[in-house]
């Protein structure tokens, strides 16, 4: 039998980043979300939403990184050195944001200022700065040899930093509809009525994204607007429409768990998207998943921990959300 | 003045890679010291283990956090700094990499926060039960971490094609030669580090008679962990050596000092190696000594760094004082260790002053022995990046210029010099604050408490 190893790869990893980016997405969107808390027991209450799972959902960054780097070690060594100056401003980002939440709660009610604000920039930055990546590797690296052989600021355009404000506004929306099922009474309300004008921005992105992606590359317009190739994938547009449509009606009837996943639905079309424009490459223009790829041996050997792991990741994942599921409440926490 | 990047580059690995190991090898001691006091609390059901617990699972929290973020700039420094080396070491450092995440990083940080979070919300025994897999994702994530480590050491089990390490057999180079010495010496180092915070900070509140049961408790704990781990390591850190004797000569040469081929070589105490010279000046020796520990004879034969061409030689003051360091810290170690079971003999342990204060200064000492220890390692493997088959300048990022690295270097040193210090400062004042007693009514270890209130309390002089 002979197992097509870097495709199963691609597919794997490609999982990891969507679990993270729905994941971790919604910590980040209530981060990005904070300053709309109007006083300290608001905010203790956004900040204990994702306390106890925050640290699970970043791991799969690490997976997503870890991942790329075992199985397409080339399109880790092309990409990192390419985008060096966007991962050292998320890796910053993320510091800043991850040791908010052990800092804020052992501050002086003077200091928690700071980590208040900590926690809302780094989020912030961290998205933006996915987003800068996520434009660059849209763009594409220019490459000599097993090199990436481009400048330091390559991935620096309009276009980028477009899909940097893009992501922010996307996780925002993910982070106000987890909110919603995490809250109650007046806070609660008010991410209702956030989450409406974020839907709309959100939809204008991922409009202009996709006109714009084919302008880059003739082949992704070929991909999708030639026949019969505008024929199956004409679903990806029309849902996505439709999911927007039972998201509005969703929050205008004050839905408390379909938002979330109606939100989730829109992120995961979003991402189907930009993967049909881009496969097979692992480092577009030029590198696919195949040249890429590790060692046969490498591949299989990671294969079986997967298989057996993941499953086990998943079930224990599932538990600890079961465990701290239900509304938040003040007076929780183990501070 | 021209920057060099691949020279850049190596500081600031070596700069975050340092912050980054404080913050693991803490969490890798605590958790299993709260594992130990969850159990406790499990048989004997007294409140005060689990108000011990309480105390250090807070300490634990904000390292752990602070080894998280710190953790996930390591994983993109090797693509980032070093894509050469992940081009050609990837298929074997990866899927260690890989393992380490799937079987020891999810599991730690999901039941990272059932154990924090999740008092009250589970029963009792699951609580236990994920204090456990806790330390276990602790200490696997070591073992893959110093898998990876140790086979850019001692590289086995793999074939070279075309500048790629091919791997030909896993169990090989998993187990590469110096990774079972490497894993027992550094988690009984990180248990030893984390046994002298222990220690320290409970020999400080019974100087000031605060919470004495549960300082003496915790003292009387780590005393006796140092007593039996202290002597261990330093014949695990012996064998260690005679392991990296036979697989890298030359650093062995390096952390003794050695520069000439000789039989009968000595032991050197202190000297100042001069790399340019070829000798060392000031030099302080046992004659034979060397020898007799190295190959067991007093007439043995030990190689000196003449044997190799320059740029093949290590730094060697770096390599020769960290091992110095190192080793007179262990001594150190084991005689606290034994003055500490002296004095529990003579029924003195909680009341000989000149001890107490001893310990209360010996907290940091740990941290510096592993940080030493390391060193002597990383920079006795120079030049090579993977011993003897990689040079560190075929490894780094070829599209980087020095003052890119410069830049990031600077950014890290500034952040990490703010966050990591702040990180160690909350840590410091939450220890002297010491464990909230009396709070949880018997029997209700178990409720939820309130979050904001007590907190505040954390503060000394903010309480009005
Ligand atoms: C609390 C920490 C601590 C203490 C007290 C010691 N060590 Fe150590 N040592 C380490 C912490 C450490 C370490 C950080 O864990 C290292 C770095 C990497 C490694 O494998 O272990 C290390 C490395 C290391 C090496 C280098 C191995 C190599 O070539 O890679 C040697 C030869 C020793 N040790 C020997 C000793 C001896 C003879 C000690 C006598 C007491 C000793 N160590 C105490
Ligand atoms: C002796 C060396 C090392 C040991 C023993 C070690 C161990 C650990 C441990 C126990 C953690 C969990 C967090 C904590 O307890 O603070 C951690 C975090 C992390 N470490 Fe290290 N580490 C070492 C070096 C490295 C290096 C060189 C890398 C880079 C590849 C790395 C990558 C990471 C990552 C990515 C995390 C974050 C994990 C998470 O999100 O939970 N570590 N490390
Ligand atoms: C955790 C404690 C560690 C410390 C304090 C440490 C320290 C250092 C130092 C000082 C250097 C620079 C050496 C020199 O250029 O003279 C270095 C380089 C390096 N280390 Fe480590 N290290 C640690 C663990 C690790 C681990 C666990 C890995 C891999 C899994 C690792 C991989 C590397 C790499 C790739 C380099 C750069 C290439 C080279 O200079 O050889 N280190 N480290």
């Amino acid at each position: 039998m002979n197992l097509d190893l870097p495709l199963i790869w691609a597919l794997i990893i490609l999982l990891a980043v969507f679990m993270y980016v729905l994941l971790d997405g919604f910590d980040l969107g209530v981060g990005i979300l904070f300053p709309t808390a109007r006083n300290d027991g608001e905010r203790d209450l956004m900040m204990n939403s994702v306390a106890p799972i925050w640290d699970g959902n970043e791991t799969w960054l690490v997976l997503g990184g870890g991942g790329l780097l075992a199985a397409f070690p080339l399109a880790y060594a092309i990409i990192m050195p390419a985008l060096y100056f966007p991962v050292l401003l998320m890796l910053i980002a993320l510091i800043f944001r991850g040791v908010a939440f052990e800092f804020r709660f052992k501050a002086t009610p003077s200091h928690r200022r700071i980590w208040d604000l900590s926690f809302t920039f780094g989020s912030v930055v961290a998205t933006f700065s996915q987003g800068l990546v996520l434009g660059g590797f849209l763009q594409g690296f220019e490459v000599d040899g097993r090199d990436f052989a481009g400048g330091p600021f390559d991935w620096l355009s309009l276009f980028s930093v477009f899909v940097g404000a893009g992501l922010v506004c996307g996780y925002a929306l993910l982070g106000a509809t987890w909110l919603i099922i995490k809250t109650e009474g007046e806070l609660q309300e008010r991410f209702y009525r956030l989450a409406r004008p974020l839907l709309f921005v959100v939809l204008g992105f991922i409009v202009l994204v996709s006109a714009w992606t084919p302008l880059y590359y003739p082949f992704i317009a070929e991909r999708w607007f030639s026949w019969p190739n505008l024929l199956y994938l004409s679903p990806v547009p029309i849902l996505t429409a439709a999911l927007a449509a039972l998201l509005l009606r969703a929050l205008a009837r004050r839905r408390e768990i379909q938002p979330f996943v109606l939100s989730l639905g829109l992120f995961l079309l979003g991402y189907l998207g930009l993967g049909i424009s881009l496969w097979p490459y692992a480092a577009p223009p030029s590198v696919t998943i195949w040249d890429a790829a590790s060692t046969p041996s490498s591949l299989s050997f990671m294969l079986v921990g997967v298989l057996i792991l993941l499953p086990i990741i998943l079930f224990y994942t599932g538990y600890s959300y079961f465990v701290f599921r239900g509304k938040v409440r003040s007076g929780e926490g183990y501070h | 003045m021209e920057l060099d990047p691949e020279l850049l580059s190596r500081v600031q690995f070596a700069f975050v890679v340092s912050f980054h190991i404080l913050f693991p090898a803490f969490t890798i001691g605590l958790a299993s010291f709260i594992a130990v006091l969850e159990t406790l609390w499990g048989i004997t059901r007294q409140d005060l283990y689990i108000e011990l617990s309480e105390f250090w699972t807070k300490i634990f929290a904000v390292s752990f956090g602070m080894g998280v973020v710190s953790g996930i700039v390591m994983t993109y420094q090797f693509g980032t700094n070093w894509s050469r080396f992940t081009d050609a070491a990837a298929p074997i450092i990866g899927p260690l990499l890989g393992y380490e995440v799937l079987t020891a990083f999810f599991l730690e940080a999901t039941f990272l926060g059932i154990l924090l979070f999740g008092r009250g919300r589970v029963p009792a025994r699951l609580h236990i039960l994920a204090s456990y897999m806790v330390a276990f994702g602790t200490l696997l994530s070591a073992f893959w971490i110093l898998s990876a480590n140790s086979w850019m050491q001692t590289p086995a089990g793999y074939e070279l094609r075309g500048g790629v390490f091919h791997p030909s057999d896993w169990w090989a180079a998993v187990f590469n030669p110096s990774f079972p010495f490497r894993f027992v010496h550094m988690v009984f180092a990180c248990y030893l580090s984390t046994a002298f915070a222990v220690v320290g900070a409970s020999a400080w509140h019974l100087r000031r008679g605060s919470f004495p049961a549960h300082s003496r408790k915790a003292y009387a704990m780590g005393l006796g962990l140092i007593a039996v781990l202290a002597p261990l390591q330093l014949l695990v850190g012996d064998l260690h050596g005679l392991n990296t004797l036979e697989h890298q000569p030359a650093k062995v040469a390096a952390m003794e000092g050695h520069w000439e081929t000789q039989q009968g070589a000595p032991l050197l105490l202190f000297g100042i190696p001069d790399q340019q010279a070829e000798k060392n000046r000031l030099q302080l020796a046992v004659p034979y000594l060397g020898s007799l520990i190295l190959t067991h004879e007093l007439q043995g034969e030990v190689r000196g760094l003449k044997d190799w061409p320059p740029e093949q030689r290590p730094p060697v003051a770096i390599v020769f004082y960290a091992f110095r360091i190192m080793v007179g810290l262990g001594l150190l170690m084991i005689f606290i260790g034994l003055a500490g079971l002296w004095l529990r003999w003579r029924g003195r342990l909680y009341d000989t002053p000149w001890f107490l204060r001893l310990c209360t200064w010996c907290v940091p000492i740990g941290f510096v022995a592993l940080l030493a220890g390391w060193f002597v390692t990383e920079v006795g493997r120079q030049p090579w990046t993977v011993y003897g088959e990689l040079h560190r300048s075929d490894s780094v990022s070829p599209s980087l210029a020095g003052g890119h690295v410069l830049t990031s270097l600077l950014i890290y040193i500034g952040v990490y010099t703010v966050i990591f210090g702040t990180g160690i400062y909350y840590l410091l004042r939450i220890g002297r604050q010491g464990p909230r007693v009396g709070a949880l009514p018997a029997g209700k270890a178990s409720a939820r408490r309130p979050l904001s209130g007590a907190d505040v309390a954390l503060d000394e002089g903010d309480v009005p």
